[in-house]
């Protein structure tokens, strides 16, 4: 480990990647959108985080998971538990039978703040909430199921049901959660309102910061022996197994940094959009967000970004103009990628662009004597 | 709950509670043989399952239209033409779809599961464009409709009945059609040693093709016999997808009887939880069983050792 | 980069789609008649909304994809229906209505999303929208904050009253309690079983019905029952209901599950015509019916506020108007009713304010009135709802209700009723 430098972290090809990200989106889309565009730029960056996940776990991992949507939620669910308890001072509600809870709580009768809300009116507890809830409950599944060596098909389908028990829950005890009108109204932060276009401001960096902390997560995980690994297991789990390593302890480390990352972006959803709703939970946005994944490239984590910003982009336009065409299109684009672009956009650029930027950077003063491989690094297919 | 009641009332409750059950069971079944078969012979997902199933029923729909439009006196025997039509339409577009995409994919299970989604989106859209986004209401001939009186108290609606009969002939076919004849024992090679199959003459690629297109097929009879039950409608479908996995799941990979006795267990858990809870409750109770199971049981309850 | 084109383009593209259809080029001479009259435009938007000399933009938001497209797609049809006819008449204050129509594809964030785009971007003069109380309850923040109108159609479960909606539809105690009176005395019912899809809605309106039969009408609630939405399978609860024998099941099931059930209940013997136990629903309009087919529901009884078989003039013109435009097999449910109303109530606010900017048009809109309603006379009340008659329908084998009450008396909107919570 002692040759970790950050040249053995990153090929001067990352570097550039990671560059050039970070100029669209600090300046590019910052100064040419205007702030509502931008906001939306922002919930979609929001996804980018569950698709940075995917990277790791599916892509490298060999893990697809289908229910990527529950921590996306949870982590949603619980900065708007604590963003809700703000909005309903006794002041707020009161025309409620009992002021000082949720409104939707006083719709359904109840008249005490429920003991799972109790901590949410703690700032602290609510954001330790969001990375620990779903990570630890990544952890009992993956615990339970990659101890048990369940995997491919059958982990897809078994997370697919939790997500799918889980949205029942939310919807049928809509008492504690809001059911299927999920959490809404949200006002202010800590006292500071963020429906001002300021707050929208402060959100959309605030979210971009946060993304590229969990790209250098997700970049040193892959760049560390533990992705190399990773993709060994992917490939032959058997010989890994028989080679004295641990493979389930692997698959749950991954698949609990993919679920928290996922519940960060869910945390800037709520933010950015001031409500959050069960239908994140279910079994469609998981899987669409999955196909995010797949159109950027399923082993590139920059390319998971661009992956979710350019087809919920593309939804926009087409849900504005032709509405009846989206589905048209997204079941075109699910089965046109997975047949001819199995490695996504990621896969397009390294073939046909990628040399030639390597050639250029040959000659560019800053790169040149960066090494354009890592010391251990050879391309990576989707098996 | 019970105190009120007499003896006999209590019986015949109890008697249309267990027919219930059965109904239920007929159904789960139905719906998930097709997939049983696809998943269990060629380990493919196919999530565009619910979308076949519509299409059976939406056959069922034009069938019943052009019956009632040309030929009125034979309207009552209109559900077996539009069931066979349903099967060979379903078993058609199967068949397609596993030419142009499936066969592309079977070295990478996961991302045909990505692929049928597509489809299923495309295919949702499709109905929505053709047949509009309500939903469409399928007549059925008189026979069909209301029940059989047993006695006072007890009366078993005929729909049930039919969809029993279809589930244990459909499910006795493929029996039959897997384990008793040649063709059977020749997807079973594949299944259990393809490079041997292919070396002792069987044409893999076309195995797995009339595999895909008979669960499909299947799977349009079974939409086609739910437009008695249940809605007619582009997105319909969804609304089986989550049990039909699960059915498929927890009775284990490749194995028929698997299917039929995970079936079983799930829809009398379900029904009887559905009569002491209520609906919402039993809903989740019998997933949430179902998944724990699985967790200590992650093969489902029957197995084929297959040799890779 | 790539992402600034597309999304301007975005914009471009909506005159080409459905964004902007434009409106007949016929009616716009009966609008030039008009244009004499016409105030200047300085006068009458103070607020910078999409007004010109000749148009003012409004939205349109419903989900015209997904799973709630089977139950909007009549909304959107008779807002259309409504703006055509308002502008064939002369329009709005001399100019003419144009529509941006936005897909909220059954998903609660992207309603936000494209109301967020109707009111900041387009900035339209009102929104007629919304089907589900999750996607009215997702939009509310984002039109309380940029100050816009919405229209909302569906009959709902109330608590809720907001200054910048116009409800439409009946609220929960309008549409139920005239409703269960009438059953309870007809009928000559003593027990009730009251079932419903697993959302706030039935959930709310079994809470005010179970309050209104137990503690008004001093009769008895039976059994309570929900199941997830688009839950197929009911044999399991018709026993439930078999066992209880309720004299009238209080039914609020929706969407897919409705066909279900009523297939599963028919079939399982019991007779809503002939027999000993009566249904009244909440939730089937004539919609519905064609999905779940005329027999299998013959005999049930709905509370609502409209039925396609209203006999009034208006009633008439009205179903043969939405016929000619939108064919002959359509049908008209009561939501597809109020939806119609909305563009009316708008223009006769507007009118009355002078002026399209929203606080004066929401202040003209307590008392405004409309004679011409096809349900008859409404009027909008201090709440923001509307004055109305509940009736009762018997639906009939042909998919049609047979009107067989109505209150004499128009039913006061009380979204937050006393004893009821």
């Amino acid at each position: 480990m002692s040759n970790f430098s950050l040249s053995n972290l990153m090929t001067r090809q990352d570097v550039l990647g990671f560059v050039v990200l970070a100029l669209i989106l600090l300046v590019v889309l910052p100064l040419s959108l205007d702030v509502m565009r931008l906001n939306q730029v922002g919930k979609y960056l929001s996804f980018a985080f569950v698709t940075v996940g995917l990277v790791l776990c599916w892509g490298y991992g060999g893990i697809l998971s289908l229910g990527q949507g529950v921590f996306y939620g949870l982590g949603g669910y619980a900065l708007a538990m604590f963003l809700k308890l703000e909005a309903s001072s006794p002041e707020n509600t009161s025309i409620q039978s009992t002021p000082g809870i949720p409104d939707f709580m006083d719709w359904n009768q109840i008249t005490e703040l429920p003991w799972l809300w109790e901590p949410f009116h703690s700032f602290g507890f609510s954001l330790l909430a969001i990375l620990l809830v779903p990570t630890v409950l990544a952890y009992l599944i993956g615990f339970a199921m990659f101890k048990r060596r369940v995997s491919g098909v059958y982990f897809a389908i078994i997370t697919q049901a939790i997500s799918s028990i889980l949205t029942i829950l939310i919807i049928g005890q809509q008492g504690y959660t809001g059911g299927v009108n999920g959490i809404t109204d949200l006002q202010t932060l800590m006292g500071w309102s963020i429906r001002t276009d300021y707050a929208s401001y402060v959100f959309y960096f605030v979210g971009v910061a946060l993304l590229f902390v969990c790209l250098f997560i997700a970049q040193f995980i892959t760049k560390s022996k533990l992705g190399r690994i990773l993709v060994a297991m992917r490939g032959q789990e058997d010989r890994v197994r028989f080679s004295g390593y641990d493979v389930a302890n692997f698959k749950i480390f991954v698949f609990c940094v993919g679920a928290a990352f996922a519940a960060v972006g869910g945390a800037m959803f709520t933010l950015q959009e001031k409500f959050m709703s069960p239908s994140f939970v279910g079994i469609v946005p998981s899987i669409e967000m999955v196909i995010f994944c797949a159109v950027g490239g399923r082993l590139s984590i920059l390319g998971a970004v661009y992956g979710a910003l350019l087809v919920n982009v593309f939804r926009t336009v087409l849900g504005e103009s032709f509405p009846e065409l989206w589905l048209f299109a997204m079941g075109l684009l699910f089965v046109g990628v997975v047949l001819a672009f199995p490695d996504g956009l990621a896969g397009v650029y390294q073939k046909y662009a990628a040399p030639t930027v390597d050639r250029f950077l040959d000659k560019a003063p800053l790169f040149r004597r960066w090494p354009s491989s890592t010391s251990h690094s050879e391309p990576i297919k989707a098996s | 709950m019970f105190s009120d009641y007499s003896a006999t009332e209590l019986g015949s409750i109890f008697a249309m509670q267990g027919f219930a059950g059965l109904i239920l069971f007929a159904v789960f079944l139905l719906m998930a043989l097709g997939l049983a078969i696809i998943f269990g012979q060629m380990g493919v997902i196919n999530m565009a399952h619910g979308e076949f199933m519509i299409l059976g029923a939406y056959i069922t729909y034009l069938t019943s239209n052009v019956f009632a439009d040309y030929f009125p006196a034979l309207f009552g025997g209109y559900f077996f033409v539009a069931m066979v039509l349903a099967f060979l339409a379903a078993a058609a577009l199967g068949a397609l779809v596993e030419w142009t995409v499936i066969r592309r994919l079977y070295h990478r299970p996961l991302d045909t599961l990505l692929a049928t989604w597509g489809l299923s989106l495309l295919m949702q859209q499709s109905y929505r464009s053709i047949f509009g986004a309500r939903e469409v209401g399928v007549e059925v001939p008189d026979w069909m409709a209301g029940s059989f009186q047993v006695t006072d108290f007890v009366e078993l609606p005929v729909n049930g009945l039919f969809v029993m009969c279809i589930a244990v002939a459909v499910t006795l076919a493929v029996y039959l059609l897997m384990f008793r004849s040649s063709w059977g024992s020749r997807v079973r090679a594949v299944v259990q040693n393809r490079p041997m199959a292919g070396a002792v003459g069987i044409n893999t690629a076309k195995m797995d093709r009339m595999t895909f297109a008979l669960g499909c097929g299947i799977a349009g009879i079974a939409g086609s016999a739910f437009t008695m039950i249940g809605s007619t409608g582009p997105s319909a479908g969804q609304d089986y997808i989550v049990d039909t996995f699960l059915v498929v799941v927890f009775g284990g990979a490749a194995s028929i009887l698997g299917t039929v006795a995970s079936a079983f267990s799930i829809s009398q858990a379900q029904s009887t939880m559905e009569f002491f809870l209520g609906g919402s409750m039993a809903k989740v109770l019998t997933l949430l069983t179902v998944v724990i199971i699985l967790m200590f049981r992650p093969q489902g309850l029957f197995t084929l050792k297959v040799r890779k | 980069m790539t992402m600034h084109k597309q999304l301007t383009t975005g914009g471009a593209t909506e005159r080409w789609g459905l964004g902007k259809l434009k409106l007949l080029a016929a009616s716009m001479v009966l609008a030039a008649s008009a244009n004499a009259a016409t105030p200047p435009t300085s006068e009458v938007n103070t607020t910078g909304l999409a007004v010109t000399d000749d148009t003012v933009n409004v939205g349109i938001l419903h989900s015209v994809t997904g799973t709630m497209a089977l139950s909007e797609e009549g909304s959107v049809q008779a807002e259309i229906l409504a703006i055509e006819q308002i502008n064939e008449m002369g329009g709005v204050l001399g100019r003419q209505i144009e529509y941006i129509q936005e897909d909220g594809a059954s998903d609660w964030p992207t309603f936000a999303d494209r109301s967020s785009k109707l009111l900041r971007r387009d900035n339209v003069a009102a929104v007629f929208g919304c089907w589900t109380s999750a996607s009215r309850k997702a939009v509310l923040p984002i039109f309380e904050q940029y100050n816009g109108m919405l229209y909302y159609p569906t009959f709902y479960e109330g608590l809720e009253e907001s200054p910048n909606v116009i409800y439409t539809g009946q609220e929960a105690t309008q549409q139920i309690l005239a409703g269960l009176n009438w059953i309870a005395e007809e009928k000559d019912a003593e027990t009730f079983y009251l079932l419903g899809s697993d959302y706030i809605w039935p959930r709310t309106s079994n809470k005010i019905a179970r309050k209104h039969i137990e503690d008004v009408l001093g009769l008895e609630v039976v059994g309570e029952d929900y199941f997830p939405l688009g839950h197929t399978q009911f044999n399991s609860s018709i026993n439930r209901i078999r066992l209880k024998k309720p004299d009238v099941v209080f039914a609020s099931v929706v969407g897919g599950s409705n066909v279900a059930f009523y297939k599963q209940l028919e079939s399982a013997g019991i007779d809503l015509v002939d027999g000993d136990m009566s249904l009244l629903t909440i939730s089937v309009t004539e919609d519905e019916i064609l999905g779940i087919g005329g027999r299998n529901i013959e005999g049930a009884y709905a509370a609502m506020k409209y039925f396609q078989s209203l006999d009034n003039p208006n009633n008439e013109s009205f179903v043969k108007a939405f016929k000619e435009r939108w064919g002959e097999d359509s049908v008209i449910g009561d939501v597809t009713q109020a939806a119609y109303l909305g563009p009316w109530l708008w223009k006769a606010a507007v009118e009355k304010a002078g002026s399209f900017d929203v606080d004066k048009v929401r202040e003209a809109s307590p008392g405004i009135e409309l004679e011409t309603a096809p349900e008859g006379y409404v009027r909008i009340h201090e709440n923001h709802h509307l004055w109305s008659k509940t009736r009762v329908g018997e639906a009939q084998r042909d998919g049609q209700y047979k009107v067989v009450f109505e209150t004499q008396e128009l039913m006061e909107p009380d979204p937050f009723p006393e004893g009821y919570q």
